[in-house]
């Protein structure tokens, strides 16, 4: 598996941390409620198919990446810079 | 059909003609009490303890391949109860008392080999956490034993004592672990199962289901509607995909995970050997081949197959414990789909919607936890009530934050585990 890092181009999935679904950046306000920050936390579509995850680019550039691949193929299909977005 | 030396014989003599198949391939009711979502070695069990344990009658298990084409002919058929925190430790042993009784029990030759588990510890603080794990295994009533440097050497003189990267301090053995043929608990289980009166239904997958005000009323599947009064959802590895159908969204990440086996070989590694520093874990086939695993490739997926880097992993970990095997050929790798959950520990559990039953969540534990599981989820499907030994399996766990069962101590957090 290979990851398009914006910056540093085509590199080779060992250069990549994973942390889990792109989820992650939308992060509710802080008094949103049990409830919400629960799935926030621990709920997942966890899709068979296309998602969105984080992957940080630890051993190249250091960007957080959203990288958008399929889960049943595991084609990278594109990674964009996470700056911009809500960290 | 009752398996006996006697039988084997008789039909060796007359050329084989009378066995019968396993079990029966019908046609699915229209209606069932107790509808069971996927044919693997969880739903198969759930179904058999039903039927033998509760004398339910009118249960249907659907499953959308073939019995045993899941993880449960994916796996490295580890079996052993050496989990250490409370709630893990209590079922695990149940499940090895389960796996000791399993053959009489189902008339069928499992292969259940209690061969030994040994778990190598590298460090004085590695040695101390295995202490600690022994009396809690030994407090608990199950076995553990602690093993010196000598005392290894004598067991496994082939691995690589001397090294200077990951020098072996000892290592925990529980003597009763070991392996069991996995194909055959799928089996097994069906053909129990199935004797019993149970619907063990092939080529039927759900579609949709069926739920009126918050009450479970049936399913949808591609052979028609099937009314139900109870759904159990025991489809580890496609989890999330079936809860979506209930409108639910489970704390649960798919991760695949990788195994291989080698060409066969003569008898030489006689126990199941854990490498302490490395993610490795060996063990031998009854047919030579040599059986090892490693960690997750670390990032979602649904694809039973993984990537390069785990099997460089696996590979260098296995020639830093034991060298000797670097001549040994792969000949096949292999991955299972795991639902992550964020403790990594498992779920058995009944959901907010009433009737709708879910079972999930088994991270790489699922083999092992085939008896306990089933037998746990049919007291729940049978009397409402938690399972003593699965009390803990809690759904609610991650939204309280009470109970949570992180074995490794890393914390209750997707990717962590």
């Amino acid at each position: 598996m290979r990851i398009d890092c914006p910056l540093c181009g085509t590199r080779d999935r060992r250069e990549f941390y994973y942390s889990g679904h792109a989820t992650a950046l939308a992060r509710p306000a802080p008094d949103a409620g049990a409830e919400v920050w629960d799935d926030y936390l621990h709920n997942r579509d966890n899709p068979a198919g296309i998602t969105e995850d984080l992957w940080h680019h630890e051993f190249g550039c250091g960007a957080w990446l959203v990288v958008r691949r399929d889960t049943v193929s595991h084609a990278v299909l594109s990674a964009r810079l996470v700056k911009g977005d809500q960290l | 059909m009752r398996f006996s030396a006697l039988k084997v014989l008789t039909e060796g003599l007359t050329g084989n003609r009378g066995w019968r198949a396993h079990w029966r391939d019908p046609e699915p009711a229209e209606a069932y009490d107790i509808v069971i979502i996927g044919g693997g070695g969880h739903g198969l069990s759930t179904a058999y303890y039903l039927a033998k344990e509760y004398g339910l009658k009118r249960i249907a298990v659907l499953e959308k391949g073939y019995i045993g084409g899941g993880n449960i002919g994916r796996n490295t058929t580890i079996v052993r109860a050496n989990y250490f925190l409370p709630g893990n430790s209590e079922f695990y042993s149940h499940s090895l008392k389960l796996w000791e009784g399993l053959e009489a029990d189902l008339n069928y030759n499992v292969m259940h080999s209690q061969r030994g588990q040994i778990g190598l510890f590298h460090s004085d603080g590695q040695r101390d956490a295995a202490i600690r794990r022994a009396n809690s295994i030994r407090n608990r009533g199950d076995d553990a034993e602690l093993l010196s440097v000598a005392q290894l050497r004598k067991m496994v003189p082939y691995l690589d004592y001397d090294q200077g990267r990951f020098p072996i301090y000892g290592g925990l053995l529980q003597r009763r672990a070991g392996t069991a043929r996995h194909d055959a608990v799928a089996w097994g289980y069906a053909r129990g199962a199935d004797r019993l009166g149970v619907d063990l239904i092939q080529n039927c997958e759900v579609t949709g289901l069926d739920i009126v005000q918050g009450v479970v009323r049936g399913v949808q599947t591609s052979r028609g509607p099937i009314v139900a009064k109870k759904v159990a959802m025991v489809v580890a590895g496609r989890s999330s995909q079936v809860a979506a159908m209930a409108g639910m969204r489970l704390p649960i990440e798919s991760h695949v995970l990788q195994a291989f086996v080698t060409e066969g070989l003569k008898p030489f590694i006689d126990h199941v050997i854990s490498f302490g520093m490395g993610h490795f874990y060996i063990s031998q086939s009854d047919k030579g081949g040599l059986v090892f695993g490693g960690d997750l490739d670390m990032y979602a997926s649904y694809a039973a197959r993984g990537n390069l880097p785990m099997v460089e992993h696996v590979a260098e970990a296995g020639m830093t414990l034991m060298p000797m095997i670097g001549k040994a050929r792969m000949l096949r790798s292999w991955g299972g789909i795991m639902d992550m959950t964020p403790d990594g520990s498992p779920i058995i559990d009944k959901t907010h919607i009433e009737g709708l039953y879910l079972n999930a969540g088994w991270c790489y534990g699922g083999f092992k936890a085939v008896p306990a599981s089933g037998y746990c989820f049919a007291h729940l499907l049978a009397t409402d009530r938690p399972h003593a030994a699965a009390a803990r399996f809690r759904l609610d766990r991650f939204r309280s934050g009470r109970g949570l069962m992180d074995e490794e101590g890393t914390g209750a957090q997707h990717n962590l585990h």
